[in-house]
């Protein structure tokens, strides 16, 4: 029998969560099985990074690649994987966007560690210690790999074929991933798969009418009505600036879309887009004979009962978007 | 602050079609002296600026940008003023997380008569931009900056 080509499922810094949604193929999994030799995935199986530097370069047909890069040892990996496989795949928004570990760009790498390990109310570390470099023990020395400056997602690093959406990726699109590469189909290189080109609003069942929201509400303030449309009601539902392909599951379980496929075709910028439909359906009210000001303050006033905006439209997508982070300038 | 007193800001200006167009003309017209640093770009209406449109303007060089719109109740299409000014007010919240000084982004009025405003405004933003310094953004790779991807 011809030898089955390699499959690699890593992860760099990731919830975990791709690997639990692989594994939710269910029976497909053995057809994954008997298509492929699944031979690295430090989450199943115990083959060490050793193992795979050992490879000739291009040995590995498809590394499905989940997680963002936070540290040197995530870069270290994702070079080491793009020299091993044929096939390189940004698996999931961590490696896609950056996902919520890049949420720590909206903050500097300093002000990050003075927060985890200075800062919190909970911490006990009278003498101040964060955790880096080299530390000595009797039984040998401990290296920390460093910190990134900023949160990448894995095209800022090097060359990536395709790219597949989700946190995580739903388990039924994985599978037409699989079938696309199993069948010589997928389409040209650097194409978003495993998804659609429309938006959530597109999967999603829900009545929609006109768009006039005459407040935010969030989601632990009312229990939304199961037929509307959540954005109408007034919770920050991004399905209108995400790409479809998930079935839109939440707004099914009545919770909004909080955008884990990105930003549709079309858009290069999730976030920006999503101001952009905002603005058009907050409803402040008669402004017939109020002056500039008053009208800007009423806008004002509208838009401070949410918090973070940057932290809930780039939730997924921030090393990603255009700025990828908070920019250092003058700081 | 910069105290480098030959930095000259780049700023692109969104100038509505109906109003503030004019209202640069007006300015033109009446030989009104005002600095050359805002680079006009005409769209039909305010509404019409996606803030993508002003991220891309600052991460491919602009160190601020102005969208001068009809007054309100103005407008030749209703209420694409109202809209900029709701994304306007947004993305500016956003912007402030994200580092950037909410003076390099700014949303004004000037109707087709208000060729003095134009000058006064088109001055205060070159001298704010100019005080703030410019605007140093890390590089974030070509896969983040597709300005061709931008079609709706």
């Amino acid at each position: 029998m011809a030898e089955k080509p390699k499959l690699a499922l890593y992860w760099a810094a990731s919830c975990g969560g791709c690997e639990i949604a692989t594994v939710n193929l269910h029976e497909k999994l053995l057809d994954l099985d008997a298509a492929f030799d699944f031979m690295f995935c430090p989450c199943l199986l115990d083959t060490k990074k050793k193992d795979i530097e050992a490879l000739p370069d291009g040995a590995i047909a498809v590394t499905l690649f989940n997680g963002a890069l936070r540290t040197e040892e995530n870069m270290e990996m994702a070079r080491l994987l793009r020299r091993k496989s044929r096939l390189l795949v940004a698996f999931g928004s961590c490696a896609k966007g950056g996902c919520v570990p890049a949420l720590a760009n909206l903050t500097s790498k300093d002000d990050l560690l003075k927060t985890i390990y200075l800062d919190s109310p909970s911490l006990d570390n009278p003498e101040g210690i964060i955790p880096s470099g080299t530390t000595a023990f009797t039984e040998g020395d401990i290296h920390l790999t460093p910190l990134l400056g900023r949160v990448k997602h894995l095209a800022q690093e090097g060359d990536v074929d395709y790219f597949v959406p989700g946190c995580p990726p739903e388990p039924h699109q994985i599978w037409n991933v699989i079938e696309a590469i199993l069948s010589d189909t997928l389409p040209a290189k650097g194409s978003t798969v495993g998804c659609g080109t429309l938006t959530v609003c597109d999967d999603c069942d829900r009545t929609k009418e006109e768009k006039r929201i005459p407040a935010f509400r969030r989601s632990y303030e009312f229990y939304p009505d199961a037929q509307a449309c959540l954005l109408e009601q007034g919770l920050l539902c991004m399905g209108i600036a995400t790409r479809n392909g998930c079935g839109a599951p939440c707004t099914k379980a009545n919770m909004p879309c909080t955008g884990c496929y990105g930003a549709p075709d079309g858009v290069s910028d999730q976030g920006a887009k999503m101001v952009a439909a905002l603005g058009s359906v907050m409803d402040i009210g008669d402004t017939t004979g109020l002056s500039e000001e008053a009208i800007a303050a009423r806008v004002a006033g509208f838009l401070a009962t949410i918090p973070d905006y940057a932290g809930m439209f780039y939730k997924y997508t921030l090393a990603s978007s255009t700025l990828g982070g908070r920019v250092g300038s003058k700081k | 602050m910069t105290t480098d007193n030959s930095f000259e800001p780049k700023i692109i200006g969104f100038l509505c079609n109906w109003c503030s167009y004019a209202g640069a003309d007006k300015a033109g017209g009446a030989q009104l002296i005002y600095p050359p640093n805002v680079h006009v770009i005409r769209v039909m209406c305010s509404g019409r600026v996606d803030p993508q449109f002003i991220l891309s303007a600052l991460v491919k060089g602009a160190d601020g940008v102005i969208i001068l719109a009809c007054h309100p109740g103005d407008c030749h299409y209703k209420e694409g003023n109202c809209r900029a000014l709701q994304r306007h007010t947004l993305l500016n919240l956003m912007l402030e997380q994200l580092g950037v000084e909410k003076e390099r982004c700014r949303l004004d009025y000037v109707s087709a008569g208000e060729g003095d405003k134009f000058s006064r405004v088109i001055h205060e933003m070159v001298d704010t931009v100019r005080a703030l310094g410019p605007l140093e953004l890390e590089d974030v790779g070509a896969y983040n900056i597709r300005p061709d991807v931008i079609t709706n």
